[in-house]
């Protein structure tokens, strides 16, 4: 074996390091549901989304939290985690990035929250107003975690709902698990790229919505 | 070779004992539901299945605490998903194994102490992750966003200290190295007589563990005839070796053994395992809340184990490979020294890259996300 022989080895090994370093598993499992929400004039105002989370972080999340009945929290003993969660999900750009015909839209921070706790599980509501309404002729929302920490998935049944969208609107759901053109495939080689930072955008729901 | 071809037999024990826990887990009753396969990503390759297998053992924790709260055999399905979960998962980011391997090269360890090693940091921290969650959720009642800050903090810390760990490195081993370089630079040639397979005397500490290869000291003063087939003619090299290496070589086996050896090695321990899992501490959690702490604390402890196996696996393979370099590289006339004191720099080099990598969040692995 040559010293180049070798020295590829040692690459190879530092590389395998390196990407195992950079990719997470999730540690916490989101189901959701999202609603497009339209003015009367046509144009999307923000995102409602409902988002619920698996039994193992939902048991974490209440974790010290007071209620009246044990085992049972009601939405007013859930307040302050609701404001908590909404506020630390500003960091995270609330999971939620949408473009309209391509260009990136923000969203202001978001109203009407609150948490419900059904079946051992916590469900955050939330709305996140657009910035500026906007009416592209398509609009594009994805719905995941970069870092990966956090798995979403859209729901089985209803996952997306337009909301007073104008007729002839038509919706389709990106699953990052149905092997749809848009949906990447994985394999060793998308590893070793290097972008770890975008690791979890292979795990994105991409909701397009085309208007005529 | 040998540790790999040991490292590769344990693959291929792990995915046969894969294999066997799925047949048990379809029988058991109180295995936990397995996923829907339309829930996995789209994952192919050996890092994508990985991923999924972690995925799928971490999901079923949960059931099978649930489980166990009415039936005290479910604790035993526990067990086995919490360590495999950690063979796993270990194979993934995090639990300093990109740490250890990297400072086992740099630092020239045996296999055997970095088998040691791997052990003790995820015992530290299984330890770690009972304690913050005995401490703060079982006495004090804290609250998740109280628990998650302290998990951040320290999270902060442990890639602080990974970062100061590998700049001291960087500088004992960046040293070395720049010596080596002038070593090889011309030094006036004393008859064309190349200067630097004297080094072939500092190598001997890594083949502590392949006994087939017993060269131990004083093998320098004499022509070598251990596999090095080739003509370095005898040179009285000695006070050449002293000059250019003198103390800052790495330890010697007794070192090793001595208790400098081991506070060294402590220092890895921490730095590595002050940081707990937060999976760890996900199901310690989970565990409380249904009343069955002691579940959860057993959990983590196999998850540790778990994890130790496929942290000390990846070692062995760091270390032999470079074993293997170093001895290919001690056949080489010139550059051979050079290239394993670069080796160790590199080594060195990346321990600083990854603390500063997941300090400054652009390795993006296992930070915690409190929400």
């Amino acid at each position: 074996m040559g010293m180049r022989a070798l020295f590829g080895l040692l690459l190879a090994a530092a590389m395998t390091l390196a990407a195992g370093a950079a990719q997470a598993h999730p540690h916490v499992w989101i189901t959701a549901t999202s609603e497009l929400l339209y003015a009367a004039d046509g144009s999307i105002t923000g995102v409602r989304h409902a988002w619920t989370f698996d039994d193992m972080f939902s048991a974490y999340a209440v974790q010290g939290l007071e209620s009246k009945t044990k085992g049972a929290y009601t939405r007013e003993e859930l307040g302050t985690l609701a404001q908590t969660n909404v506020e630390s999900l500003k960091e995270y750009a609330y999971f939620t990035f949408a473009r309209a015909d391509g260009k990136k839209e923000r969203f202001n921070e978001p109203v009407d929250y609150f948490l419900d706790y059904k079946d051992t599980v916590l469900t955050l509501h939330f709305t996140l107003p657009l910035k500026n309404p906007v009416k592209p002729k398509q609009l594009v929302l994805e719905v995941f975690d970069r870092s990966y920490f956090i798995d979403f998935q859209m729901a089985k049944d209803n996952p997306v709902k337009l909301v007073g969208a104008p007729a002839g609107c038509q919706m389709k759901l990106d699953r990052p698990s149905d092997g749809s053109a848009t949906a990447q495939k994985l394999n060793e080689q998308t590893f070793l790229n290097g972008e770890n930072s975008n690791f979890g955008m292979m795990f994105a729901n991409k909701i397009t919505v085309d208007c005529p | 070779m040998r540790g790999l071809l040991a490292c590769a037999a344990a693959l291929l024990v792990v995915s046969v004992a894969d294999a066997a826990l799925h047949d048990l887990l379809a029988q058991n009753p109180f295995g936990a539901p397995r996923p829907a396969q339309a829930a996995e990503p789209e994952a192919s390759g050996v890092i994508g299945w990985l991923l999924a297998k972690q995925s799928e053992f971490y999901r079923q924790m949960s059931a099978t605490i649930r489980a166990a709260k009415s039936d005290g055999s479910a604790v035993w399905t526990l067990l086995f998903i919490s360590f495999a979960y950690g063979i796993f998962h270990a194979a993934g980011p995090g639990h300093g194994k990109a740490v250890i391997a990297s400072f086992l090269v740099a630092n020239r360890e045996t296999a055997r102490r970095g088998i040691a090693l791997s052990f003790a940091s995820a015992l530290m921290q299984s330890l770690v992750a009972i304690l913050i969650v005995g401490i703060s959720a079982w006495v004090l009642n804290a609250t998740a966003k109280t628990m998650c800050k302290a998990e951040g903090a320290i999270e902060i810390a442990s890639y602080g200290l990974i970062a100061l760990f590998g700049l001291r490195l960087v500088w004992v081993k960046g040293r070395t190295f720049i010596r080596a370089l002038q070593a090889v630079q011309p030094v006036p040639a004393i008859a064309g007589v190349p200067h630097d397979h004297h080094d072939h005397g500092h190598h001997h500490h890594h083949h502590d563990a392949h006994d087939h290869h017993d060269h131990d000291h004083g093998h320098d003063h004499h022509h070598h005839d251990h596999g090095h087939a080739h003509a370095h003619h005898h040179h009285a090299h000695d006070h050449v070796h002293d000059e250019h290496c003198g103390h800052s070589h790495g330890p010697t086996p007794s070192e090793l053994a001595g208790p400098g050896g081991w506070r060294r090695g402590f220092a890895a321990i921490l730095t590595v395992g002050i940081r707990p899992c937060s999976g760890a501490i996900l199901v310690l959690v989970f565990a409380l809340a249904q009343g069955l702490f002691w579940a959860g604390i057993a959990a983590t402890l196999l998850m540790g184990l778990g994890t130790a196996i496929t942290v000390a696996a990846i070692a062995v393979v760091a270390v032999s490979a470079k074993d293997i370099a170093a001895r290919l590289s001690a056949g080489r006339d010139g550059g051979g020294a050079l290239f394993m004191r670069g080796i160790e720099f590199g080594a060195a080099a990346l321990v600083l890259l990854f603390g500063a990598g997941l300090l400054f969040g652009y390795i993006a692995a296992e930070r915690t996300t409190c929400f």
